[in-house]
């Protein structure tokens, strides 16, 4: 199990930090015998042994629940753990948590699955395996008893951690009956509960790892300390594609608390007793980098590649019907509109860094990772070691947003670790160097036609992406034939891939055409929170916004006109619609906008006034999901109300220019975030129709924007088409 | 040597005076609960109290104090998590990622103690701390909640 975890002493309900193989020294401080029993001494007996991959119970009761899934504040952790512990049956208030290392999971041939957490995925691609970890537990333990008091199994009843026999009156705890459970065959075939009877899952429990988070307990990543552990701060050369020309190693080797200063790849490296003494000696070091071919490039010629691309012939399909040439021809009305969707760093509130200790023996890594096993990987190429060598321990992490599925810092801090071989060596990014070394969202500008009858029914539409992909930079095995489908994120057709499945769009448009001129910048892109799905909503849903007012159409009834055969999809735009005011007649403006993504059905109704300096103010949000099943209501809603600040932040202003082949945004002060004052009000309805898994971390976001800005444009006539709005007279 | 009351504790702080006092309180005294967000008093995950004001800890060096004020950090607010301000936000279940938490607790106690009758116009015009994983929704509300638990 994670080392991190297994320091601490701390065993109250609410601390993650329960560990197993300590367990048995110290939970003799929680009691769970009824008070007429006499107290028992649990730190006399041997641990319990784990009752499978899943689970953990101790002498005490308390069940700790393996996640192999990051924690990055989504509520995964929470919500894994209702699944597993619905299906085992023990007390809710006895459970707890911990994270299985990477390096465990590859010794036990993978036992915990993938680790990777991303894609809103959590649950939705793990609720399979973890129920069943659950209910395999619980049929053991059940078994155990049966046994004992040899009668049968099917006789006996499990409730809040208690295994029941009525007709013998005998009854036993969980935390008993581990050490003969732990050796019976595990169970191959499983029988789920129905979600109609959850108690756990389904409910609105409070998340397990809040009580550490508000008195500073809990232990980031930048948090760790060891013995003798020395700090280290980077500049990697920040100019793309740039090289280190040379640097002056006498000015920082001066200064106090510098234990050395190192090259490594392309960055100059200061390793000090303090991260602040290091970082001192790194800002004061002279440094000339060597800029190459893009030492000039500038955010000009991205915008240039990207007009090429939106007048380009020759583009990747990603979905098509009919004949849009054809129905354009015909139609009665034709509109037209271009948008920009910008680069835009993820700027988690905490930034990359990574704790390694390299001796010849093995190389150990504690950092905040959204992909423990990718950590491994760059671990084990950076330090020379072979795998059983090395592992990961993963913390909580101070946010994630889909920067932390990549290893970049992992790599770096295992290579400044191996030229200081034997000391802890804890690599701390400065924020100016994680806005300029991000993997940023890709940037992309969408021309869009559409052509209307003269009832004003859509007859045609066009949709063109110009701009950057991730695959090609990232994945270039994922492309099919050159294109990258995950372009298409929220435009696809069905039936392309069960992968894909839940990118597909769901209104039925009778000719229309979509399609992507892959123009790619020399911009490392990435993975940012809803990823493709937050420009593709922005615009198509505004476009169609644009489309209904032409057609003198009412936006609602517009889109449910081409949502007749996804009653699933029309039912949360309706319900955002209704419960946010659609239709009234108050002198309120409003707009709509919905979209299925991440395999979840949501939608948007925003309310927005005009301030008197012509900025928006965003007043209130109805937000509608349809998550399929919906494991922990409140969780929901907060994921809900967390998407409209990262969705609305990048709206309001979130971009990164380029100037001098660099970044020009280097902090919070040039590249803002929503503060509270910004904040909607956010009504937030869950209306799970059961059936399905979908993702709630990610696809609301995607709605964010265009509902707002289709409601600008009821508030003003005025189309917003250019991102982000920063503090632009919206009247203009 | 440079002595400093933190959390009612008189500490040394042996080290540059030029040190911010988060970094102090982060290295030097083992208090890790303040975080280092953007280090130009953008963000306030770096927030404490200096004598009841909320001051953002990543801008201030130990230089600028004099020894006698009383520094407060998240871990100091309260012996056991009971702070009102930490009550209302355990019932609202507030965090996400929790990295700026501390942050904010502490902006909105120092507002809570300056100001215990808040208004959403004085919310606005004083919490200026930056969540990326937006928690503000549930922040006001913790707010309101703890007002009336003070």
């Amino acid at each position: 199990m994670n080392k991190l975890f297994n320091t601490s002493p701390n065993l109250s309900r609410r601390s993650f930090i329960v560990a197993t193989s300590a367990a048995g020294l110290s939970v003799g401080v929680l009691n769970a015998c009824a008070p007429s029993e006499k107290p028992v001494d649990y730190s006399q007996l041997p641990p319990n042994p784990e009752v499978n991959a899943w689970v953990h119970i101790h002498h005490d009761d308390t069940v700790t629940v393996r996640i192999a899934r990051s924690e990055m504040g989504q509520g995964t952790v929470t919500g894994l753990s209702q699944l597993v512990a619905e299906e085992l049956g023990c007390d809710w208030d006895k459970v707890t948590f911990e994270f299985p290392t990477p390096g465990e999971n590859q010794r036990r041939d993978r036992v915990w699955g993938s680790f990777s957490t991303g894609g809103s995925s959590g649950i939705r691609r793990s609720h399979q395996y973890v129920r069943e970890g659950g209910a395999a537990a619980r049929m053991m333990l059940t078994e155990a008893a049966a046994n004992q008091w040899d009668v049968p199994v099917s006789e006996c009843t499990v409730e809040k951690g208690v295994i029941s026999h009525k007709g013998s009156r005998k009854s036993a705890r969980f935390g008993e009956l581990v050490v003969a459970a732990s050796k019976l065959m595990p169970p191959t075939e499983f029988k789920l509960k129905d979600s109609k009877d959850w108690i756990i899952s389904g409910k609105s429990k409070q998340r397990l790892d809040t009580a550490d988070k508000l008195t500073g307990a809990l232990k980031y990543a930048s948090d760790l300390t060891f013995p003798g552990m020395l700090n280290a701060s980077i500049k990697d050369c920040p100019i793309l594609g740039g090289t280190l020309k040379s640097f002056d190693a006498s000015v920082p080797e001066a200064m106090p608390g510098v234990k050395k200063v190192l090259q490594i790849d392309n960055a100059v490296v200061v390793v000090a007793d303090t991260w602040w003494q290091a970082n001192s000696a790194l800002e004061a070091t002279p440094i000339e980098w060597d800029g190459g071919k893009l030492a000039s490039y500038s955010s000009d010629e991205i915008n240039a590649l990207l007009d090429d691309g939106l007048e380009a012939s020759e583009t990747f399909t990603g979905n098509k019907g009919g004949d849009v040439d054809a129905a354009m021809k015909a139609a009665a009305k034709t509109i037209e509109a271009t948008y920009n969707f910008p680069t835009q760093n993820h700027a988690t509130m905490e930034p990359m860094n990574a704790t390694a200790l390299w001796t010849p023996e093995k190389c150990e890594v504690w950092c905040p990772t959204q992909n423990g096993e990718a950590a491994l990987r760059e671990t084990v190429t950076a330090s020379g070691h072979p795998i059983e060598k090395c592992d990961v321990y993963k913390t909580i992490l101070g946010g994630g947003f889909g920067r932390r599925g990549m290893s970049d810092y992992v790599g770096q801090a295992v290579k400044i670790a191996k030229e200081m071989q034997g000391k802890h060596i804890k690599l701390q990014w400065s924020r100016e160097e994680d806005m300029l070394h991000g993997f940023y969202h890709p940037i992309t500008k969408c021309k869009l036609k559409g052509g209307l009858d003269v009832d004003g029914n859509i007859t045609a539409l066009d949709i063109k992406i110009s701009g950057q992909s991730i695959l090609a930079a990232l994945m270039p095995q994922a492309l099919v034939e050159g294109a990258d489908y995950a372009t298409f994120q929220g435009l696809l057709p069905a039936g392309l891939s069960d992968r894909l499945e839940d990118q597909t769009l769901k209104y039925s448009f009778p000719n229309f055409h979509i399609h992507h001129a892959m123009r790619n910048p020399p911009i490392r892109p990435g993975f940012w929170r809803g990823v493709n799905l937050n420009q593709n909503t922005l615009y198509l849903e505004s476009f169609l916004d644009e489309m209904a007012h032409a057609a003198g159409e009412d936006a609602l009834d517009f889109r449910l006109a081409m949502l007749k055969d996804e009653p699933k999809m029309a039912a949360v735009l309706k319900a955002a619609a209704d419960k946010g005011g659609w239709g009234s007649n108050d002198g309120k403006h409003r707009g709509l906008a919905n979209i299925y993504g991440f395999g979840s059905y949501v939608a948007a109704c925003a309310e927005v006034s005009i301030n008197n300096d012509g900025t928006v103010k965003i007043n209130k949000i109805t937000a509608a999901t349809d998550p399929g099943h919906a494991v922990n209501p409140q969780q929901i809603a907060a994921q809900v109300e967390g998407s409209f600040v990262y969705g609305l932040s990048a709206m309001l202003f979130g971009e990164i220019t380029y100037k001098d082949g660099q970044p020009e945004q280097r902090n919070f002060d040039t590249y803002n975030s929503m503060r509270i004052k910004d904040m909607p009000k956010v009504e937030t309805i869950v209306m799970p129709s059961g059936g399905f898994w979908g993702g709630v971390g990610e696809p609301t976001i995607a709605v964010a924007a265009p509902a707002v800005v289709n409601a600008i444009f009821s508030a003003t006539g005025k189309r917003v088409r250019k991102f982000p709005i920063n503090n632009r007279d919206l009247r203009v | 040597m440079i002595k400093l009351n933190v959390n009612g504790k008189k500490l040394d702080f042996d080290g540059d005076e030029n040190t911010p006092l988060l970094w102090a309180l982060r290295e030097q005294l083992g208090l890790t609960g303040t975080k280092y967000g953007c280090g130009i008093a953008e963000c306030g995950a770096c927030t404490v109290h200096i004598d009841g004001q909320a001051v953002r800890s990543c801008v201030y060096p130990i230089a600028a104090l004099e020894g006698s004020e009383e520094i407060t950090t998240i871990e100091g607010l309260s012996k056991d998590g009971s702070h009102p301000v930490q009550q209302a936000w355990t019932e609202l279940d507030i965090p996400q990622c929790g990295y700026c938490q501390a942050g904010m607790i502490m902006a909105v106690s120092a507002l809570l103690k300056e100001n215990p009758n808040a208004t959403d116009q004085d919310i606005d015009d004083t919490i200026t701390n930056i969540c990326r994983c937006g928690t503000f929704a549930r922040v006001r509300k913790g707010i309101h909640l703890a007002k009336k638990k003070a």
